[in-house]
């Protein structure tokens, strides 16, 4: 009978797209990732770990992870803090206006980052910068940086830009995670004589964990793929200083060396597709107690 | 006692103010620098244009060949937004009513895909095998199936709110699968398809890698490609870069504002189970 109510049918569509266009070319990548696949010859052959040994020996490719690690990082602490704040700010602080200014902090989280970017390179122009600027302006001349060219800034730049425009995504999440924790809590603890610090560490943290854990999760996910945001910025330099995962790929991938393009991309689905696992599995748990 | 409160939360507003004004300063920037003449746009800046000129937005879209590319964004976004919506809420409307052990599986399957990376070196191999590279069909196709798991998942929670009772007495009363899906189902999971719709619509627009990758001929450029390269030809004329911009982020604003609702009920299913 469900069956018959249900049929399979209706869900062959998505997942032929799913599998073929996304598995497929996931599980390609384990066999392809050791093979000198490349542009100029149409036999592939197996050369072992020599492409694997290549990505974790040579020094840009190197800085590429290191790169994408501290970007992840760096950026899941930044939104995650700031975003709190804020989500409490707009929950706690004040009543009035504050899906005024909801709207307008999640507004950058909705423009495409390759927009994003070429503002703030216009934003971040060492010379005639809005920034440099503005820093200039109020008499701050030392803060003013080579924001996008000095090797030892341009990481923080992109990791800056990044979160100002993510900000805004966190930020609804939480505070719908703060909106179901009941205000009894609250009244019970000020009863009892908790002041507001009290309150944040005992009562809405513990119990704003899981949606921390969930954003946590998509910023991890979020960071290990970043692309268009180091593409539009700096391009992975100067040098090889912004350079990331995807951008790697990407260049290796435009010089036609193929295989070790899929090499670093495979390192990629691996790990992802693990922390994806780990976070279905924790979902569904979730949605059995609930 | 009330005054008192009001004067309390004074910091507050006042803190909220000044993050917005950071979050608003480059839309600011985009606006007011996209109507300067060539003189005052050298360098883009806070201050107000000397004189108005509405005449960069006819300029960027003759020289930016931008109706193309306006064009080609609104058909890739609309039609994968079309394909994932019916792709996605047809599976979940299966997959979440008939629990079988398979389906369990083929759920668990399509959810993983929300964290998987896309492979794109090795998906050039799947798009020439399927004669969909440099074609418009693969773009929409590909944008398609890269939102599938997330849209099967937000849709999936929200067929159980749905009672069953309602298939079965329609089941009875002779109407066929198919017609019990879009003439009942449907309407019914309207919440959840549009918000599937509008976030997909979104980051459709935004897609910038996909492009890259798999569309050569500058013809079938989105607006995000067009613009990347209309930034390349005329860094310093600000002026035309800003209109630019303006027109490839009005129809998302557009939409956000319109959606504002369903986007945060979108964001928010799944993150968040009181």
């Amino acid at each position: 009978m469900k069956n018959k109510m249900y049929p399979f049918y209706f869900s062959v569509g998505a997942i032929v797209l799913y599998s073929l266009f996304m598995v497929v070319p996931g599980l390609m990548g384990f066999y392809l990732s050791f093979t000198d696949w490349n542009r100029y010859s149409s036999e592939i052959e197996f050369i072992g770990l020599q492409n694997f040994a290549l990505i974790f020996s040579r020094q840009n490719y190197g800085h590429s992870i290191s790169n994408t690690i501290i970007f992840t990082i760096l950026t899941i602490v930044l939104k995650t803090v700031i975003a709190l704040m804020l989500a409490l700010l707009l929950t706690r602080g004040l009543k009035r206006f504050a899906n005024f200014h909801r709207v307008i902090i999640y507004l950058p989280a909705i423009l495409p980052m390759i927009v994003v970017g070429i503002v703030f390179r216009s934003i971040l122009h060492p010379t005639t910068g809005v920034l440099n600027v503005f820093l200039r302006g109020v008499g701050l001349d030392f803060l003013a940086q080579r924001w996008l060219t000095d090797p030892q800034i341009a990481l923080y730049s992109v990791i800056f830009v990044d979160t100002w425009k993510g900000i805004g995504f966190i930020m609804v999440i939480l505070i719908a995670g703060l909106q179901v924790i009941p205000s009894e809590y609250y009244e019970a603890a000020r009863i009892d004589g908790a002041n507001e610090w009290d309150e944040l560490w005992k009562i809405t943290l513990p119990l704003l964990t899981p949606t921390l854990t969930v954003t946590t999760v998509l910023n991890l996910l979020y960071g290990l793929k970043v692309f268009d945001v180091v593409w539009v910025l700096t391009n992975g330099g100067p040098g090889y200083a912004t350079e990331t995962v995807y951008t790697m790929v990407f260049k290796e991938f435009s010089k036609g060396r193929y295989g070790v393009s899929t090499a670093l991309s495979t390192l990629l689905f691996l790990v992802m597709t693990i922390c994806g696992y780990w976070l279905i599995n924790a979902m569904h748990s979730k949605e059995l107690e609930a | 006692m009330l005054k008192v409160k009001a004067l309390k939360s004074i910091p507050a507003h006042v803190l909220a103010i000044l993050v917005s004004l950071v979050m608003f300063v480059p839309i600011y920037l985009l606006f007011v620098n996209s109507m300067k003449d060539d003189v005052q746009s050298r360098v883009m800046s806070v201050e107000l244009p000397n004189s108005i000129h509405f005449e960069n937005y006819s300029t960027v879209i003759e020289q930016g060949k931008l109706g193309t590319a306006f064009a080609n964004s609104l058909i890739y976004a609309t039609g994968a937004t079309l394909l994932v919506v019916i792709l996605s809420t047809a599976a979940a409307f299966v997959l979440s009513r008939n629990r079988s052990q398979r389906n369990r599986f083929l759920y668990f399957f399509i959810t993983l895909g929300i964290a998987m990376p896309i492979n794109y070196v090795t998906l050039t191999k799947v798009m020439q095998a399927t004669f969909l590279i440099n074609t418009v069909a693969g773009i929409i196709i590909l944008y398609a199936a890269t939102k599938i798991p997330f849209a099967v998942f937000l849709t999936y929670a929200f067929v159980e709110s749905i009672p069953r009772e309602i298939d079965e007495a329609a089941i009875i009363d002779g109407c066929s699968p198919v017609t019990l899906f879009f003439r009942i189902i449907f309407p019914l999971l309207t919440p959840a398809w549009v918000t599937t719709a509008i976030l997909s619509f979104l980051d459709f627009w935004s897609e910038f890698i996909i492009p890259l990758y798999f569309l050569q001929s500058s013809t079938k450029w989105p607006m995000t490609l067009a613009v990347y390269n209309f930034f390349g030809r005329y860094e310093s004329h600000w002026n035309l870069v800003s209109a630019d911009i303006v027109l490839t982020i009005l129809p998302v604003i557009i939409v956000y504002l319109m959606g504002q609702r369903y986007i945060v009920s979108g964001m928010t299913s799944g993150a968040v189970k009181g």
